[in-house]
């Protein structure tokens, strides 16, 4: 994972709510198996079909910020939809609510995912919509959202932060603690399933 | 103070705790499919790591795969989309390489993920169990903690059997009454999800309590847990009781003789201690619901059978006028029709939500003697080959065929736009599947999620029915 200390970049306002992956990115593009290459899948159904969708719009070209409505992400596990989103190029999609399991990939696998109150959020997208041009910055380290005169705290897991900034595996975490997941395996209990 | 059951199977599976990090959870089954696995298989050549634990890891094929072969299957090509084949192929030979069990198409007990594993007596109280699929948090209903997982979290499990994991809050659902005759769990979750908004249970470990699961069949639970995640849970479960433990009992792999006993005697312990707390609580009557539909593009856009399309205008909240409009437009429903005046292309009887046995009686006895109506489509795929063998046996495929649907191989099939079982754009569904999502069954396609009884009685009627409108 890159380590993610603090991003500029203008933002794109997506404004509606229940975004479920299905939406983000659909299940044709699941079939792949490879882990790059997903931009062309991300809302295809909405770019496709609506020529006013706001990833259709040359104002908002090259954004790197989403602002979305409330419960962004809901729905299946897949992964291909942060996969798509970071393809497409977006570093952080800021909503206030995200699906559980959609929050968690993102966090893992570099996506920031940020959570502003409806109002910031709402402010955000109107400021956008008036000035695509405008600069917002994300700063991890700070845990701030910003731009022009305003600035907004936000609140995350401080492990997943401090993973984030790091730039660190999972799998090498956990690995260290080997010793401890071995003494776990000796004492389950003798009755549990084993499909080999 | 006393545990709730979630935190007695948190508890119970923490390899490590350590200030300011989350816990290290250790998972005692790992189900994996085509779909979310190459990556995660790829990760671990990539870095050189073995899978850790083969013998705590299965895997079959279900979401990719067609269910309109006829055995027996000569390698793939009964795969006819090249980048499914590859997928399936990929998954074949990962499992190969890794040492890992894999049940794949055609096999007898080949099925969908979260059917195979309770049918096999691999889903047991206690376990911690996930899977790259939202829908894993059906095997709650044997009092497990199960939840769907990302891909860079299955490449972690393949390669530690363990999660770094943050403790989700607790809530408690307590659900109490009886259903009314033509009430199933599905018109439950789905009239919960309806009055909650799709994201009620969101953060939250659940607990289904009360008289309506403690009267449900495990089937049923496993229906009313498998949509927890349609409703913003992060799992959902219903403690182990003699339903649980009847149900078990004799399984594949499920213990027996002395391990029984003991298996059984922990496994009464995996109740909400009296003084136990949650962090939410929800309580509902059961006695006022009738069948459930859902009008709209998410799960919680639902209503009673006999209600109307509603009016986006009544909708207090702006972001759920917004969504209303929406999805009405999409749709292409008017405000105001009874729900009854839909007409339907096909009906889709499946999935991991109602694809199991007691599903497919409860739609054979409604169908029995019927007609499908003209110019309706009906598909019935059973959640798995064991499932598709029991119908058989007890001869509900004759009855299905013989009232003109299509009897087919297991698999995920209309449940989402991933095999050739798909609606063409601007077909209309009455489907038992768990998600109504713009495109879900297709692109352009419109989904009704309905009960089995529902989409039994839809069929016969060509629009949204009951049983009783038969």
């Amino acid at each position: 994972m890159q380590k993610f200390t603090r991003h500029t970049g203008r933002a794109v306002p997506l404004r509606r709510s229940n975004v479920d992956t299905d939406q983000i990115i659909p299940a044709v593009y699941l079939k792949r198996v490879t882990r790059s290459g997903y931009e062309d899948g991300l809302f295809r159904a909405w770019r496709e079909n609506e020529p006013d969708f706001v990833l259709n719009q040359d104002r908002y070209a090259g954004a790197t910020i989403l602002v979305a409505g409330p419960d962004f992400g809901t729905g299946s596990s897949r992964e291909h939809a942060v996969w798509a989103l970071m393809d497409y190029g977006f570093k952080v999609v800021i909503s206030p609510r995200f699906g559980d399991i959609f929050r968690g990939n993102s966090l893992k696998t570099g996506l920031l995912t940020v959570l502003l109150p409806d109002s910031a959020v709402s402010l955000l997208s109107d400021t956008v919509e008036e000035d695509p041009s405008i600069d917002v910055t994300i700063d991890l380290v700070e845990q701030t959202v910003s731009w022009a005169d305003q600035n907004y705290g936000f609140e995350i897991e401080e492990y997943s932060r401090w993973r984030m900034i790091e730039g660190l595996d999972d799998i090498d975490v956990s690995l260290r603690h080997v010793a401890d997941i071995a003494s776990y395996e000796n004492s389950r209990r003798p009755w549990l399933p084993a499909v080999s | 103070m006393g545990k709730t059951l979630a935190e007695k199977l948190w508890d119970s599976h923490v390899v490590r705790s350590a200030a300011g990090e989350p816990d290290l959870l250790f998972i005692d089954m790992h189900l994996v499919h085509e779909v979310t696995s190459p990556q995660a298989f790829e990760g671990l050549r990539l870095a050189g790591r073995p899978v850790h634990r083969p013998d705590l890891t299965l895997a079959t094929e279900d979401h990719n795969t067609p269910t309109d072969y006829t055995l027996p299957l000569i390698g793939t090509t009964s795969i006819k989309d090249e980048v499914s084949r590859t997928q399936i192929e990929a998954l074949r030979s990962n499992c190969a390489e890794f040492g890992v069990t894999i049940y794949p198409m055609g096999d007898a007990e080949q099925g969908i993920v979260h059917v195979i594993g309770p049918q096999l007596g691999i889903t047991q109280p206690g376990m911690t169990i996930v899977c790259g699929d939202s829908h894993t948090s059906t095997h709650g209903a044997f009092g497990a903690l199960a939840f769907g997982i990302g891909t860079s979290q299955v490449e972690h499990v393949l390669a530690t059997q363990t999660l770094p994991l943050d403790r989700p809050k607790t809530m408690a659902v307590t659900v109490n009454g009886e259903l009314n005759e033509g009430v199933t769990p599905k018109d439950v979750i789905l009239a919960v999800i309806a009055k909650t908004g799709t994201g009620g249970g969101q953060g939250y470990m659940v607990e289904y309590r009360g008289s309506t699961f403690e009267n449900m069949t495990m089937e049923g639970r496993m229906t009313y847990c498998n949509m927890s995640i349609e409703w913003g849970a992060r799992a959902g479960m219903v403690a182990p009781d003699q339903t649980t433990f009847d149900y078990l009992q004799g399984r594949k792999h499920a213990p027996t003789g002395s391990d029984w006993d003991a298996a059984v005697e922990y496994w009464k312990s995996l109740r909400t201690d009296p003084d136990a707390t949650f962090d939410a609580e929800v309580i509902l009557d059961a006695t006022t619901l009738t069948p459930y539909v859902t009008w709209g593009t998410n799960p919680g856009q639902g209503a009673p059978l006999g209600d109307r399309v509603p009016d986006p205008a009544q909708f207090k909240d702006a972001a759920d006028r917004v969504a209303a409009e929406k999805a009405l437009a999409y749709m292409n429903l008017q405000a105001g029709t009874p729900l009854r005046e839909i007409s339907v292309d096909t009906v889709f009887v499946g999935s991991c939500t109602n694809g199991r046995i007691e599903d497919l009686r409860s739609a054979a006895e409604v169908i029995e003697g019927h007609r499908v109506a003209p110019g309706v489509r009906m598909l019935v795929v059973p959640g798995s080959m064991q499932v598709r063998e029991q119908a058989e046996a007890e001869g509900l495929d004759a009855i299905f065929r013989a009232a003109g649907a299509e009897w087919r191989q297991a698999g995920c099939s209309m449940c989402l736009g991933m095999n050739p079982d798909q609606l063409a754009p601007g077909e209309r569904s009455a489907s038992t599947s768990n998600r109504n999502f713009e495109g879900r069954q297709g692109r352009g396609g419109r989904t009704h999620l309905v009960s089995p009884l529902v989409a039994a009685a839809t069929a016969v009627t060509g629009h949204l029915s009951s049983p009783a409108d038969l």
